[in-house]
């Protein structure tokens, strides 16, 4: 067992149980917190996969913003929850089900490919700060992914305008409603 | 202006008249009058010409004047429709125009043109008290077509013109005699005589079918002065054994002439007709229609006497003919002595009259036939004319009497003899000339017409040996005279047995000059035909009678021997029927009853009653028929079985449709809808539940079914 | 080394707790916080996969961005969304929002 592998372990298995209290945890804040360190957890896993500007990437964007966004929702939302009663809904059990056949179907497929169980993963050729360079050269490159950028950025604006335009208080001046 | 030309002319004037009268004319009697008998006038005067010209033609018979046009197009051939004026038709056209100009005048004072109309008068009845005749103008229409149909008759060339001319007068006849349709006699006698007629009228039309389709023609001409022809009809045999087929054809023909000249057994219809107004009596039931039977059988004499020649027995034909006519005429005279209406004495002995000329055609004698015919028309005529006189003038006496008080009690029928009575002193033309017209009728010798026609008659029957006839036809004679002196004596002599008698009055002028005119004819029209054989008067005048009208036949027949025995018979009937009938009937009084009831008992009755033959036709024939159509074909046939079929066909039908709807429209169609809709709400009902709303679940199932197809398709199906 | 079925297995584990978080809780939030966890593990199978089958080839990593744009997006809008809802119907439970039902 190298270090790598042991902390490979460590990083998974934080994941995995906080995961499970997210879906688990009776209450809302602490369910959005145990996220935030699932996220964390996963930016690890990035680096660990040589992705170090998708790791920070993970932390700034999802850590920094939608977990906040959630944080906010989950206060904004809370006066009527009044923080108790049962989180699970009443087909929990189906749920349940599902996932863990999901899970026992995916591992069954990963047990067919025999060379994914082997150990080593190529060596890259280049450094990292190549592959951040040429990250960002292919995401404006017109033979390569700019179209995905553009319309990613497209959408970007899209959910930003919706948003708020969604979030807005319902009543008016003028009676314009809610939108 | 060719005389065929003129012939053409003729008939028509009358038809126009007609047609002006009945659209526009009608409004105003003076018109009507003027247009009728204008009208009349002309084709009398276009009569008396082409008479005129006819009888300057030497050998008439064999060169006619004779005009025809094309007309019906059958088959191969071309009908013809055309005009023929051969002696006879010249003889019976001078009569005709006569005796239809003298009736035109005299209706003019009949229906009491000029007075005002009556208050209480209907049209359709007759008028009472002397008011003018509502229906004046229809009057003088029908007589003007009627008078248009007798001239077609007379001037056609075929025989098929004839029957249309022969079919007018009948309707002519039917309107007619109903003119007063508001009496219940009327109606049923116009009917009555329509009816009885048209049973003739099928006959002859059968015949002329037969005829033509064995012929090919129905020309006159091409017919009967045809040897050939009638050879040919006279050898080939018909459907009834023994009877060549002209015999058969002549006596389908004979049928007609049965009808419309009243023999028996259709002579029914004749004395009802007197329902008609007096005129209408005169002109069709006298002078005119019924002489168109014997002009029809004068016509076909050729084609009846077929294969007969003088001296020889009588064909079948021809003895079916003379029997008819001989019976007739003493049957009818039987009855004549026994009625006590004006009218009907006149309706049986026109009757008797037409059996003395039908029996003449029957024994072969045509000129005989033909000379009573010509003379027949004028001096019956007469008599109908002045019988109208002297019931007008006792509808006048009646209303004068009861004027001033002293009317009879009880009603008063004018036309009855024994209501009458010394009317010579009141009516006195009407007297002279009735007279004149009844001795005729009864053959006083030299100076009346009849005598001279009945004797000639007479006198063929007992030279063609024909006994049988001739003992019938003397009777018949005896009878005849003493019924007319019975008539003349209850009428006109001894004293007035009722007040309306007492007070009658002479008829005015436009009745009595056609009563003169008339009576001139029927005294002097015998000397026409005075025979050559005659003891002393033989030689005086020429026989111009039957040279020209023996000149119609082919072969002239010859003249007879004189012989003492028939003249003899003849003066000894006469006189002595007349004697007899004055000496019991001159003297008449008030409220007697009729001597011969008393002589003759309840033969009388028989007599009266005209030998029930009205009550057996009404049992044998009338009431019979009635209940087939009312019985039969109305209420069994029609009502019961086809109204009931087609009221079962509606009510199956229905009962059908209900079933149809109830078992099948409502039970399985609507049934089948309503199921589908109810199982598909049950359905959706069911199904919809899937529908919770709620996201995670449909994201649960769709997961699960994405997952099992995956699997699907990657495992089971790779 | 780390065999790229470890990477992918940890994957397959998050995406089905996720999933589980998904269809299984009552809280819209939550449910949102669900995909997030499915969205993270698609992101680790898809770095996995680039950086041990085609690491020379960049698209992963671009996929990867683009991923994250998506979740970002999503997330405020299904955010806002829920906001709007709360204010509606003062409720956030996914299961009361419930109209378009039989």
């Amino acid at each position: 067992m190298t270090p790598i592998q042991i902390l490979f372990l460590v990083t998974a298995l934080a994941a995995v149980l906080s995961a499970i209290m997210v879906v688990a945890s009776p209450r809302l804040v602490h369910a959005a917190l145990w996220l935030i360190v699932t996220l964390g957890a996963v930016a690890v896993l990035f680096v660990l996969l040589d992705a170090a500007f998708l790791a920070m990437v993970q932390v700034a964007i999802y850590i920094g913003a939608i977990a906040i966004l959630i944080i906010f929702t989950a206060m904004l939302t809370r006066r009527v929850m009044g923080e108790a009663g049962p989180q699970a809904n009443r087909s929990w059990w189906l749920a349940a089900f599902i996932g863990v056949l999901l899970f026992g179907a995916l591992l069954a497929l990963l047990v067919q490919v025999p060379a994914w169980w082997q150990a080593t993963p190529p060596t890259i050729g280049v450094t990292a700060d190549f592959l951040l360079e040429d990250l960002g050269a292919s995401l404006v490159d017109l033979d390569r992914y700019v179209v995905p950028f553009e319309v990613a950025s497209v959408l970007l604006l899209a959910a930003l305008i919706g948003a708020i335009v969604l979030a807005r208080p319902a009543e008016r001046s003028g009676g314009e409603g809610a939108k | 202006m060719s005389t065929e030309f003129l012939i053409w002319l003729l008939p028509l004037p009358p038809l126009l008249a007609f047609g002006l009268i009945v659209v526009w004319a009608n409004r105003s009697h003076r018109l009507s009058t003027g247009l009728a008998v204008g009208a009349m006038a002309v084709s009398w005067a276009l009569g008396l010409v082409v008479f005129a010209r006819a009888v300057g033609v030497e050998h008439l018979g064999e060169e006619p004047f004779a005009s025809s046009i094309p007309w019906l197009p059958l088959g191969t051939g071309i009908l013809r429709l055309g005009v023929l004026i051969d002696p006879l038709a010249a003889v019976t056209l001078f009569f005709v125009v006569w005796t239809c100009l003298a009736i035109f005048v005299y209706s003019i004072g009949y229906h009491n043109f000029g007075r005002p109309r009556g208050a209480h008068d209907r049209p359709g009845l007759p008028p009472h008290g002397g008011g003018v005749e509502p229906l004046y103008s229809r009057f003088f229409a029908f007589i003007s077509l009627f008078a248009f149909g007798m001239l077609t008759l007379v001037v056609s060339d075929n025989l098929l013109l004839l029957f249309i001319g022969w079919e007018i007068m009948g309707l002519c006849s039917y309107l007619l005699i109903g003119f007063w349709f508001g009496k219940e006699s009327a109606r049923q006698a116009m009917v009555k005589a329509f009816l009885t007629t048209r049973i003739g009228d099928v006959f002859m039309l059968l015949g002329i079918a037969a005829l033509y389709k064995a012929t090919g023609t129905l020309s006159f001409h091409d017919i009967l002065r045809s040897p050939d022809t009638l050879d040919g009809l006279a050898r080939t045999a018909s459907v009834v054994p023994g009877l060549s087929l002209a015999g058969l054809i002549g006596l389908l023909i004979f049928a007609g002439t049965v009808g419309k000249s009243a023999q028996f057994p259709l002579h029914v219809w004749l004395p009802d007709a007197m329902e008609g107004p007096t005129p209408v009596s005169a002109m069709i039931h006298a002078a005119t229609m019924v002489s168109a039977g014997i002009y029809l059988i004068l016509r076909f004499f050729p084609l009846l006497t077929v294969g007969w020649h003088p001296g020889e027995p009588l064909t079948t034909t021809m003895v079916v003919v003379a029997g008819v006519g001989a019976f007739s005429a003493l049957f009818a005279s039987t009855i004549a002595v026994a009625q006590n209406d004006i009218k009907r004495v006149l309706a049986y002995s026109t009757i008797s009259q037409l059996g003395y000329m039908v029996a003449a055609v029957g024994i072969g004698a045509f000129v005989a036939a033909a000379f009573h015919l010509l003379t027949h028309a004028f001096f019956k005529a007469l008599l109908f004319l002045g019988s109208g006189s002297v019931i007008h003038g006792m509808e006048h006496g009646l209303a004068a009497s009861s004027a001033h008080g002293h009317g009879d009690h009880d009603h008063v029928d004018p036309q009855d003899m024994l209501n009458m009575g010394g009317l010579r002193r009141r009516m006195p033309w009407t007297f002279a000339t009735f007279v004149v017209g009844g001795l005729a009728l009864a053959g006083f010798p030299i100076v009346t017409a009849g005598f001279w026609s009945k004797d000639e008659i007479l006198s063929a029957a007992f030279g063609e040996g024909q006994l049988a006839v001739f003992l019938v036809l003397a009777a018949a004679a005896l009878l005849t005279a003493f019924y007319t002196a019975r008539q003349i004596g209850l009428t006109f002599l001894g004293q007035p047995r009722t007040a309306a008698a007492e007070h009658a009055h002479e008829s005015r002028g436009e009745m009595v000059i056609p009563l003169v005119v008339l009576a001139g004819f029927a005294i002097a029209a015998g000397w026409a035909g005075i025979p050559h054989s005659f003891p002393v008067l033989g030689g005086l005048l020429p026989n111009w009678f039957e040279e020209f009208i023996a000149g119609t036949l082919t072969g002239h027949p010859a003249a007879h021997a004189f012989t003492m025995a028939p003249l003899a018979t003849s003066l000894v009937v006469s006189l002595g029927g007349l004697g007899l009938g004055l000496l019991v009937y001159r003297r008449l009084p008030r409220g007697a009853a009729d001597p011969l009831a008393r002589a003759l008992g309840p033969v009388h009755r028989l007599l009266h009653r005209k030998y029930y033959f009205d009550e057996l036709y009404d049992r044998i024939f009338v009431r019979p028929a009635r209940w087939f159509g009312e019985t039969f074909v109305y209420a069994w046939t029609d009502r019961a079985v086809i109204d009931g079929i087609l009221h079962a066909v509606a009510r199956g039908s229905l009962r059908l449709g209900a079933f149809l709807r109830r078992a099948i429209d409502v039970a399985v169609v609507n049934a089948f809808g309503d199921r589908v809709g109810d199982t598909t709400r049950a359905a959706g009902r069911t199904v919809r539940v899937v529908q919770s709303g709620r996201v995670q679940a449909y994201l649960a199932v769709g997961l699960l079914f994405a997952g099992a197809l995956l699997s699907y398709f990657l495992l089971v199906r790779p | 080394m780390i065999p790229l079925s470890w990477y992918l297995l940890l994957a397959a584990a998050l995406f089905c707790i996720g999933l589980y978080g998904v269809l299984g809780r009552r809280n819209s939030v939550a449910i949102l916080m669900g995909i997030e966890l499915m969205l993270n593990a698609v992101n680790i199978n898809l770095l996995a996969f680039w950086r041990y089958l085609t690491p020379t080839v960049i698209a992963g990593q671009a996929f990867a961005i683009i991923v994250f744009a998506v979740a970002a997006s999503e997330a405020a809008v299904g955010l806002a969304l829920i906001i709007s809802i709360y204010r509606q119907r003062s409720t956030v439970i996914a299961e009361d929002v419930d109209l378009m039902k039989w």
